[in-house]
C-alpha cells in the first residue's frame, strides 16, 4: 500500500474530512476540515469523493515523502507547495512520484492549508469519520496532529489527471479583513442596546488563541443588562446555567473577547453566547490568522437560509468544473 | 403542577435551533429536558441530526434542506406542551457507583500550582468550598457530597464529561465559583466542582471547576479496551443516577490495578427514575433508589 512519510509535521497537521454526526450529546464535536469548501476542492482535483480524508496545515505546512507515484493537490490558504523544491501551483492538481519530497512556502495568506491525495488518507473511520478530534484523542492518526516518522496509509483511487485546476472565480479569497455573518440569538438579550451596537460595529482582532476548537477576539468590551443571577448560573454577569454550544455560536466570558467555536467545539458551557456564526461562513473564520480582522455582520434566518442556498450552488459549481 | 414556564426558543445560526426551559437550574427543568429530547429521540423527524440535552435547555442540530426550520420549531413547540411538567413520566436511567478519593495528591498538586487563579490562594478548593458553604470541617463537607446522590443532567463539554446535580432540595445544594480564571491543566477523573455542578473530568486538559478529588474510573475510553467501553467509548448517558463513595489510597490504587488488568467495572444498576415521588420525599426516595447498589 503506498504511503506518506511524514518528515516534518509543520505547526499541527491533523487528518480531516467532512466530520462526524451524531455525538454531539455526549460531547463529540463534528471536527471535519475547518474549511470545507477548500477540503472540498482538494479532493476533487485528485478524482476523490469531496468528502474524502484530507491534510488540514495550520500555518507552517509539514514536509512529506511519497513512496509510490500519486497525484496531489493544495487548496485554501496561500503557502505555495514544492516537489524536491520546485514550485508546484495551488488550486491545481500535480504528479509526485516515488521518493518525492513535498513541502511548502512560507504562509502569505490565509491559516490553513489542505491537502488531498488520489486514494485519500486511509486511517482508520471512528464513528464514522477519518477526522482527527484531539481533546478526545479521536480518529485521524492516534487522533493527535502528525509528528516526524509518521507513515499516513493511503488508499487506493484511479486519480485524476495532472494539471486540472479550479476556475479562478471558484478559488477562495483570502485576506486580512473579513466579513462574518451571524444570526443573533441564543442569549443576546443579555446585552445592553449599547452592547450589542458594540458586537456590530466593532472591527475585531483575531488574537493568537485561535485553533480548531475556538477562535479568540479582542477589540471592545460589551455592556450587559444587570440582573440578579439565576441560580446555578455563577456570578459573573456573563454566566449562564451550563447550555449546549451550537458550532458557529459566539460565548464572550466576561463581556470581553468574544469565542467563535468551530468544528472542535466544547459542547457546551456557562458563558453566554450573542449569536452564530452561519454554517458556510465558517470557512471565512477557519481561514482567519491572527491580527487580522473581522466585522460580524448581523442576518435573520431567511437571510442565513438564502446564503446556505448560494454555498450549496458554488460547492455544485465547484464539482461541474472537475 | 400548571406552574411551568414557556421556553424560549432561538436560532443558532442555520443549523441549529435552541430552546430554553427555565433559566434557573433545578431537577424540574433538566426532567422536562430529559422528556422532550426523549421523545423527539423515538419521532427521529428526517433531517435531525443531533439532539443534546443539556441541563435546564437543548438544542437541535438538523438540516434545513430537509426539513424546513420553522417545522422543526413546531414540532418541539408541540413536544414541549405534550411534555408538560413531565411529573408523571418515569425514566428508565442507571443507578451508578463511582469511587472517589477525595483530598487526592494529584488535584492536589495541581491545584497549588494555580493558586493565582483562585479566590482563596491559602486554602486547597475544598477547604475553600466547605468553609463558603458553611461547613464545619472539609470531612463534613464530603459527607454532604458523597451522602446523596447525583444527576447526570448533561454529558459534554468535552468528550464524555459528565454535569451532575445533587438531588437535594435548594437550601441544601452546595454553591461553588468557578475559577477566578480558567486552569490550563486538570487530571484525568478528577471530580471537580463549579455553580451548582459536580463533574468528572473525562480527559486532561483546561478547566475551572474546583477540584476536589479524583475517581479511579475511567468514563471516557477511546481504544474501547476495557469491559465497560465494548459497546461505546462514552460511559455516561444524560439522566444517569450517580452515587459517590469516598475510598481511601489503599482502595484506590486496588481499583487502579484492576484498570491496568483491564478487568476494572463501573457497579451500575437499572431503575427507574419518577420526578414526583421524588420531590414528595427527596430523601426516602434516594434512600430506597440506592438500595440497588447493595
Amino acid at each position: 500500500m503506498s504511503a506518506i512519510e511524514v518528515l516534518k509535521p509543520g505547526l499541527s497537521t491533523t487528518v480531516q474530512d467532512t466530520g462526524r454526526t451524531g455525538y454531539y450529546d455526549v460531547g463529540i464535536p463534528p471536527s471535519g476540515a475547518l474549511d470545507q469548501y477548500s477540503l472540498r476542492a482538494a479532493n476533487l482535483l485528485v478524482g476523490n469523493p469531496a468528502g474524502a480524508a484530507a491534510l488540514e496545515c495550520v500555518y507552517l505546512g509539514p514536509e512529506l515523502a511519497f513512496t509510490a507515484d500519486g497525484m496531489v493537490a493544495v487548496t485554501g490558504a496561500a503557502m505555495v507547495p514544492r516537489v524536491n523544491g520546485e514550485e508546484r501551483p495551488a488550486w491545481e492538481s500535480f504528479a509526485v512520484r516515488a521518493g518525492d519530497r513535498l513541502d511548502f512556502g512560507y504562509l502569505t495568506a490565509g491559516a490553513r492549508a489542505y491537502v488531498a491525495v488520489a486514494g485519500g488518507v486511509d486511517v482508520p473511520e471512528v464513528l464514522g469519520s477519518r477526522s482527527t478530534y484531539g481533546l478526545g484523542t479521536l480518529g485521524g492518526l492516534e487522533g493527535r496532529p502528525l509528528a516526524a516518522g509518521d507513515r499516513l496509509p493511503i488508499g487506493d483511487g484511479p486519480g485524476a489527471a495532472p494539471g486540472r485546476r479550479v476556475p479562478d472565480d471558484l478559488r477562495s479569497v483570502l485576506s486580512k479583513d473579513m466579513e462574518v455573518r451571524v444570526v443573533m440569538g441564543l442569549y443576546d438579550h443579555r446585552l445592553t442596546d449599547a452592547g450589542r451596537e458594540a458586537f456590530l460595529g466593532t472591527t475585531w482582532t483575531l488574537t493568537p488563541v485561535a485553533d480548531r476548537i475556538g477562535f479568540r477576539y479582542k477589540g471592545a468590551e460589551l455592556e450587559m443588562v444587570d440582573r440578579e443571577p439565576p441560580f446555578g448560573a455563577g456570578q459573573d454577569p456573563s454566566n449562564i446555567v451550563d447550555a449546549p454550544y451550537p458550532i458557529g455560536s459566539i460565548q464572550v466570558p466576561g463581556g470581553v473577547e468574544p469565542i467563535v467555536l468551530h468544528r472542535d467545539a466544547v459542547s457546551g458551557g456557562g458563558y453566554m453566547m450573542v449569536g452564530t456564526v452561519i454554517s458556510g461562513d465558517l470557512d471565512i473564520v477557519a481561514q482567519s490568522a491572527p491580527n487580522s480582522r473581522t466585522r460580524f455582520v448581523a442576518v435573520d434566518l431567511d437571510d442565513a437560509l438564502r446564503a446556505r442556498a448560494a454555498y450549496r450552488d458554488r460547492n455544485r459549481r465547484l464539482a461541474e468544473s472537475l | 403542577m400548571s406552574d411551568v414556564q414557556a421556553a424560549r426558543y432561538s436560532w443558532g445560526g442555520d443549523e441549529f435551533v435552541f430552546a430554553e426551559l427555565a433559566e434557573e437550574m433545578s431537577l424540574q427543568a433538566n426532567f422536562r429536558v430529559m422528556a422532550i429530547t426523549k421523545a423527539l429521540r423515538e419521532q427521529r423527524p428526517d433531517g435531525v441530526l443531533e439532539i443534546c440535552p443539556a441541563n435546564a435547555s437543548y438544542q437541535v442540530r438538523y438540516d434545513p434542506d430537509v426539513i424546513e426550520p420553522h417545522e422543526l420549531l413546531g414540532q418541539l413547540r408541540d413536544l414541549e406542551k405534550q411534555v408538560g411538567d413531565a411529573h408523571d413520566l418515569a425514566l428508565p436511567t442507571r443507578v451508578l457507583e463511582i469511587p472517589v478519593l477525595y483530598r487526592d495528591p494529584w488535584t492536589t498538586e495541581t491545584l497549588m500550582r494555580f493558586r493565582d487563579r483562585h479566590q482563596d490562594p491559602e486554602a486547597t478548593d475544598i477547604e475553600y468550598a466547605a468553609r463558603i458553604n458553611g461547613y464545619a470541617s472539609v470531612e463534613e463537607f464530603i459527607a454532604a457530597h458523597s451522602g446523596s446522590p447525583w444527576f447526570t443532567s448533561m454529558v459534554g463539554f468535552v468528550a464524555g464529561l459528565p454535569f451532575k446535580f445533587q438531588m437535594v432540595p435548594r437550601e441544601r445544594q452546595i454553591l461553588v465559583p468557578k475559577y477566578l480564571r480558567p486552569r490550563t491543566d486538570t487530571p484525568k477523573q478528577t471530580i471537580g466542582y463549579g455553580g451548582c455542578f459536580s463533574c468528572i473530568y473525562s480527559v486532561r486538559g483546561a478547566g475551572g471547576y474546583q477540584m476536589f478529588g479524583i475517581t479511579p474510573a475511567p468514563i471516557y475510553d477511546p481504544t474501547q479496551s476495557l469491559p465497560d467501553f465494548a459497546d461505546f467509548m462514552v460511559f455516561f448517558r444524560p439522566a444517569d443516577i450517580v452515587k459517590f463513595t469516598p475510598i481511601d489510597r489503599d482502595r484506590y490504587d486496588a481499583y487502579l490495578a484492576e484498570v491496568k488488568a483491564g478487568t476494572f467495572r463501573i457497579t451500575a444498576r437499572p431503575v427507574e427514575f419518577s420526578l414526583q415521588p421524588f420531590l414528595d420525599d427527596p430523601d426516602g426516595y434516594n434512600t430506597r433508589l440506592l438500595e440497588v447498589l447493595r
